[in-house]
């Protein structure tokens, strides 16, 4: 059992009201938020020793270096890499994605080449191929969903073959909570000779990830879902993968020597850094691991889980309400989707936020999915670490009350 | 501010029963407008002859302001001169930025919380930019 009441003193913007009412921040989907721990790794940073790295023969420089090194192995260990040379900073998920569909796939993939998809993806695990495929006349290939919103295991071996180059997937879906069986996708897509690249935006910052376990060749994941700044992102990459690879971005910082004609490159993971990297969003990661796995990453997966189950159980009670996704006894990442007959998301979301409740609103940059679910639109409640039974209290009393305002519209 | 002051029962009432609500198979504008970031969508038509709206006609899917928006819209230009329409677009976009409007607005006037809410102003704007457009197509039919 997670100490939630310990938990929320750690972050200072829970103190806060909104509209004159407590904040209950139900959107760590999109963002979470940050506890004084990390806050203050930021503050040491640019107040005792900021300055650039790998570069000064000075005393912070060597103290910056030294601190942005140790994150880059923290993080390998929080995700079970096997060295810091997996761990290639970046801005976030997406530009993680868009690394391995600009460096690994565009020079390798051609016309008759497979990229393997589900209609779950998040506009950032579907844009980048859309593009590669599009550059490089590879096809993009769908999964079938479960009418739960479930891999269709049927579907999804029979789409695999030995045309499949890559097989993208979210870990999470940020929509329907659905939790995918990535390790089985992996050890199916290995066997055809297809590399595997997990998203896992939603699925790092809540639940125990082991990429040795799950024998993904890329994950990608932002730092701003899990307690870290916004800027700061992961990709992880088997090593002989990302040796293969030729640069990304070039610039400073990324080479070994340069002549006005070429250059060398220096080797893992720097050859991806080009330029000054995120230096305090990286040592702020860094501390946001030490967090949550002080927590317990189990503990903060099985948290999550009954927030999830509990809030399904208490929005079923209400008249005109659909969920999305798995039901209740299923496995399922810390958010539940919703929508309310006669009342639009948006509105609902406004409703709530009059009561200092904020959710998300909207297609939660996944429009296929919601053109698959059929609705333009669905509400979305999402949870972590610092909310209790008593903020879903809140929701549904909320819910109730914009069911009161749109009595006229539901007559 | 209060939810009172967005959520009043006229604009309600135009998400419920929309006005001028379907297709204008004889329509001379036809624009699409998506708000890609809410997904709100609305497809507006006029029918123009004489330099008057005769017809007006909108179909759509969003949340109740920017459909009430739309139905408002349409029984407010109907019969106007182009010149009339664009004078009170200009108007709902005064209104929209909270400044004070000389004209009677009708039921356009309960719309007037929505300035208040800064986030649902495009709501209310998404038929209107719809009305810019076909505006500009009867002005201008060539589009140059």
């Amino acid at each position: 059992m997670l100490d939630v009441e310990g938990i929320r003193n750690d972050f200072p913007i829970l103190a806060r009201q909104v509209h004159g009412k407590p904040l209950v921040y139900l959107d760590s989907a999109a963002t979470s938020q940050k506890p004084r721990q990390v806050l203050e790794t930021l503050r040491e940073y640019y107040e005792e020793y900021n300055s650039n790295v790998h570069r000064g023969i000075h005393a912070l420089a060597e103290k910056a270096t030294e601190r942005y090194e140790a994150a880059r192995e923290r993080v390998a260990r929080f995700i079970g890499a096997a060295g810091p040379q997996n761990i290639i900073f970046t801005r976030n998920t997406t530009e993680a994605i868009n690394l391995v569909a600009y460096a690994w796939a565009r020079p390798r993939l051609h016309e008759g080449d497979e990229i393997l998809l589900t209609p779950m993806e998040h506009h950032s695990n579907l844009i980048p191929w859309q593009l590669v495929a599009r550059s490089t006349g590879a096809r993009l290939r769908y999964v079938q969903l479960t009418p739960d919103g479930r891999i269709d295991w049927t579907s999804f071996l029979a789409l695999l073959g030995p045309k499949t180059r890559l097989v993208a997937v979210t870990h999470v879906s940020n929509v329907l909570g659905t939790i995918n069986p990535v390790r089985e996708m992996v050890a199916a897509a290995h066997r055809v000779g297809a590399l595997v690249l997990v998203d896992g935006a939603q699925s790092v910052p809540h639940m125990p990830v082991d990429v040795r376990e799950l024998d993904c060749d890329f994950l990608a994941f932002s730092g701003h879902k899990m307690l870290a700044p916004t800027g700061i992102g992961v990709l992880y990459g088997k090593e002989e993968v990302l040796e293969e690879m030729e640069p990304f971005l070039g610039g400073g910082e990324m080479i070994g020597e340069v002549t006005l004609e070429s250059a060398t490159w220096r080797e893992l993971p720097w050859k991806f850094e080009a330029g000054t990297p995120n230096i305090a969003g990286a040592i702020a990661l860094a501390a946001a691991c030490d967090y949550l796995d002080a927590l317990g990453r189990e503990e903060v997966y099985r948290h999550g889980l009954e927030l999830a189950e509990y809030a399904l159980r208490r929005l079923q009670e209400i008249d005109g309400v659909t969920l999305y996704g798995p039901g209740p006894g299923v496995a399922r990442g810390a958010l539940v989707a919703f929508t309310m007959k006669g009342i639009h998301p948006h509105d609902i979301s406004t409703i709530l936020d009059q009561d200092g409740i904020a959710i998300r609103a909207g297609h939660h940059c996944a429009q296929p999915l919601h053109r698959w679910l059929n609705v333009p639109a669905t509400a979305r409640a999402s949870f972590y670490i610092y909310n209790t039974c008593g903020d879903i209290d809140s929701l549904v009393q909320s819910l109730y009350r914009a069911r009161e305002y749109f009595e006229y519209v539901l007559r | 501010m209060s939810l009172d002051d967005l959520y009043r029962e006229l604009i309600l009432d135009h998400y419920r029963n929309p006005r001028n609500f379907g297709r204008l198979p004889e329509a001379n504008t036809s624009v699409h407008l998506k708000n890609p970031t809410c997904g709100d969508e609305i497809d507006l038509q006029l029918l123009v002859a004489d330099g008057r709206i005769v017809r007006a006609a909108f179909s759509g899917q969003g949340c109740s302001i920017s459909q009430a928006s739309a139905s408002m819209m349409t029984e407010a230009i109907t019969g106007k001169s182009v010149e009339e329409a664009r004078a009170i677009l200009e108007d709902f976009e005064r209104m929209m930025h909270g400044e004070a409007v000389l004209r009677d607005m009708g039921d356009l006037a309960s719309l007037e919380g929505v300035a208040r809410f800064p986030v649902r102003i495009k709501c209310a704007l998404l038929a209107w930019e719809g009305l810019d457009k076909s505006l500009k197509q009867i002005v201008n039919p060539a589009g140059k």
